[in-house]
């Protein structure tokens, strides 16, 4: 009996991952091969969904926005991070304790409710943003309507999400560096700013990464910001401008009720995230032997 | 696990600076804090804490105030109108009700089963452990949320489509948690306590519910806020599963009110207002907790 019990402590999480988690993975790739309509049927079609996919100008378009939101809320973002960690790393610092915890307080917030709240912000008519911004001859931007200026909308959301959590990583990462390292720089002569490029940057780099990576992970799924904002549409705007590739993963499956088509979606866009991992992984592993 | 954020796999994928065994100084700067970082930090609170005020203030005011340039900036008296409209618009109670079964159980059952295999990862030994724990870690790479399409059908077959338990049982297990239990549990439980207990008479479920559990309490406790928070801000897979308005979740409630009225932002606000507010009172009493969790499981990796 307690020579099972190990297994029967595990079990549970394997057979969970398994239907839950493990049989769907495998079972897009067959779905992916249909073209399967939950409510018509089912025939075999080989790679045609893909060869579609490929040649729809709508993937390209979700493709180049996610990839657009991706970069514009991940790097302002990690720099900000980096910035206010290296403030809140100071141990005569006042109100520490309110400064970390109000970082979490976008992270408990729903992307629903942040994405009520910014559409309103940043509204076209009465937004506060725009009324700001007309203060200064500004103005107004239709923030919903404009490629770039929609995709700003959506990475401000992100940014406002993420920022204090990874500020408080980047926070742990930087007080887990020995103190040694910089007393030795400073006794070679490195000011503040030196210590900070030659000590601080490199003894980040494994975080630095990780958080780039979750980023991207995290970058490629985006959904709910442009699916509320573009509501009751599925399309992220009239012009399809701030449609990412899981709203438009969603649109396929849910709104047109092609399964075989928005699982040919999910395959590639797995297959993105997976080729971007071991890009990763091979770069942080010649990182880590160059140290 | 379908909707574990990403953000929690977090420190398994890096390997961050770890903490070698002689104790080094913690590298905190001692000098003396310039007026420019409390006014970058300041700036921060205001950004982070601004939106929610926001919120409360449009949901107070009638929407002719906040309708014109330049709007009201300060709450006004009209909470209890647009609350109640809230309520009667869609059956809110119900899915605050529903977003609490859901949110509670998975946190319950995430940190009960997070414990249990993070206590035989870490205590137990058994053939095949280190490859079974090898495949735990390499699921949190899998992005289960690009497989909601054969997930949907998964569920269509069990007869699950419009119930709280399609949200909840994928919910119940953790690889992340898993693999935090058991760096908690090497570091905390020794081997002679277990010996001691075994030769004392305790089964392996004793010494896990006596005397291992307790000693992780408080991690497990953060491992359950985040997985309590996580489940119930979450929106794609509740939005395709869930169809008729009594089993909404309060996510999917919110989307309701703005769908209907979506030219009038004060209904979806005060909604999305009332729906965060239990986070902001569990915060309020939780909040160190949980930044010291995410720092925790920032480097614990």
């Amino acid at each position: 009996m307690d020579a099972a019990a190990p297994y029967a402590y595990i079990a549970p999480f394997f057979v969970i991952f398994a239907v839950f988690g493990l049989f769907p993975t495998l079972f897009t790739f067959y779905v992916a091969l249909f073209d399967w309509n939950p409510i018509g049927g089912q025939t075999f079609i080989g790679l045609k969904n893909f060869t579609d996919l490929f040649s729809d100008e709508r993937f390209w378009n979700a493709l180049r926005n996610t990839f657009s939101i991706w970069v514009l809320s991940t790097v302002p973002q990690l720099i900000l991070a980096l910035f206010l960690a290296q403030l809140l790393n100071n141990v005569r610092l006042k109100f520490a304790n309110l400064f970390r915890m109000s970082m979490l307080v976008p992270y408990i917030t729903s992307v629903v409710a942040t994405t009520i709240v910014f559409a309103s912000l940043f509204g076209r008519d009465y937004g506060l943003i725009n009324g700001a911004l007309g203060l200064f001859g500004v103005g107004p931007i239709d923030f919903k309507a404009d490629t770039l200026a929609s995709h700003i909308l959506v990475s401000t959301m992100v940014l406002w999400r993420w920022f204090g959590y990874n500020t408080l990583i980047y926070l742990a990462a930087l007080q887990a560096i020995p103190k040694d390292v910089y007393e030795a720089a400073a006794i070679d002569g490195a000011g503040g700013f030196k210590q900070f490029i030659f000590v601080t940057i490199p003894s980040l780099r494994p975080v630095i990464i990780f958080t780039v990576v979750v980023s991207t992970i995290g970058g490629l799924q985006v959904f709910t910001e442009p699916l509320l904002l573009s509501s009751p549409g599925l399309t992220g705007g009239a012009g399809r401008q701030y449609q990412t590739l899981t709203l438009f993963l969603y649109e396929q499956g849910f709104g047109n009720f092609q399964f075989g088509y928005g699982s040919a979606i999910g395959v590639t866009l797995f297959l993105l995230i997976v080729a971007f991992s071991v890009i990763n992984f091979l770069l942080s592993r010649r990182i880590s032997s160059d140290d | 696990m379908t909707q574990a954020p990403i953000s929690l796999a977090a420190p398994a994928l890096a390997s961050p600076p770890t903490n070698s065994p002689t104790k080094k100084r913690k590298n905190v700067f001692t000098g003396r804090v310039r007026w420019y970082t409390y006014f970058f930090l300041i700036l921060s609170v205001i950004v982070s804490v601004f939106p929610l005020y926001w919120m409360f203030v449009v949901s107070t005011n009638d929407s002719a105030a906040v309708s014109q340039m330049p709007p009201t900036v300060i709450p006004g008296g009209n909470f209890f109108t647009l609350a109640e409209q809230v309520f009667t618009t869609v059956p809110f109670v119900m899915s605050l009700v529903n977003s609490f079964i859901v949110a509670s159980t998975i946190a319950v059952a995430q940190m009960l089963l997070s414990t249990l295999a993070g206590f035989a990862f870490a205590k137990l030994e058994f053939r095949g452990k280190n490859a079974l724990f090898v495949f735990v870690i390499g699921t949190m790479m899998v992005p289960t949320q690009l497989s909601v399409i054969p997930l949907y059908l998964v569920m269509s077959n069990l007869g699950w489509i419009d119930s709280l338990q399609a949200l909840i049982v994928p919910g119940m297990a953790s690889a992340f948690g898993i693999f935090w239990m058991r760096q908690h549990f090497a570091g905390v439980l020794n081997n002679e306590l277990i010996q001691a207990a075994r030769i004392d008479g305790c089964s392996t479920w004793q010494i896990y519910w006596r005397i291992a559990f307790p000693l992780v309490r408080s991690a497990a406790f953060v491992l359950g806020l985040l997985a309590f928070v996580t489940a119930w801000n979450d929106f794609l897979w509740p939005l395709i599963v869930l169809q008729s308005p009594e089993n909404y979740t309060v996510q999917l409630a919110i989307k309701a009110l703005q769908s209907q009225y979506f030219v009038d932002y004060g209904l979806a606000m005060s909604g999305s207002f009332l729906a965060t507010i239990p986070l902001l009172i569990l915060f309020i009493f939780v909040g160190r907790k949980m930044v010291a969790g995410v720092m925790d499981g920032a480097f614990k990796g």
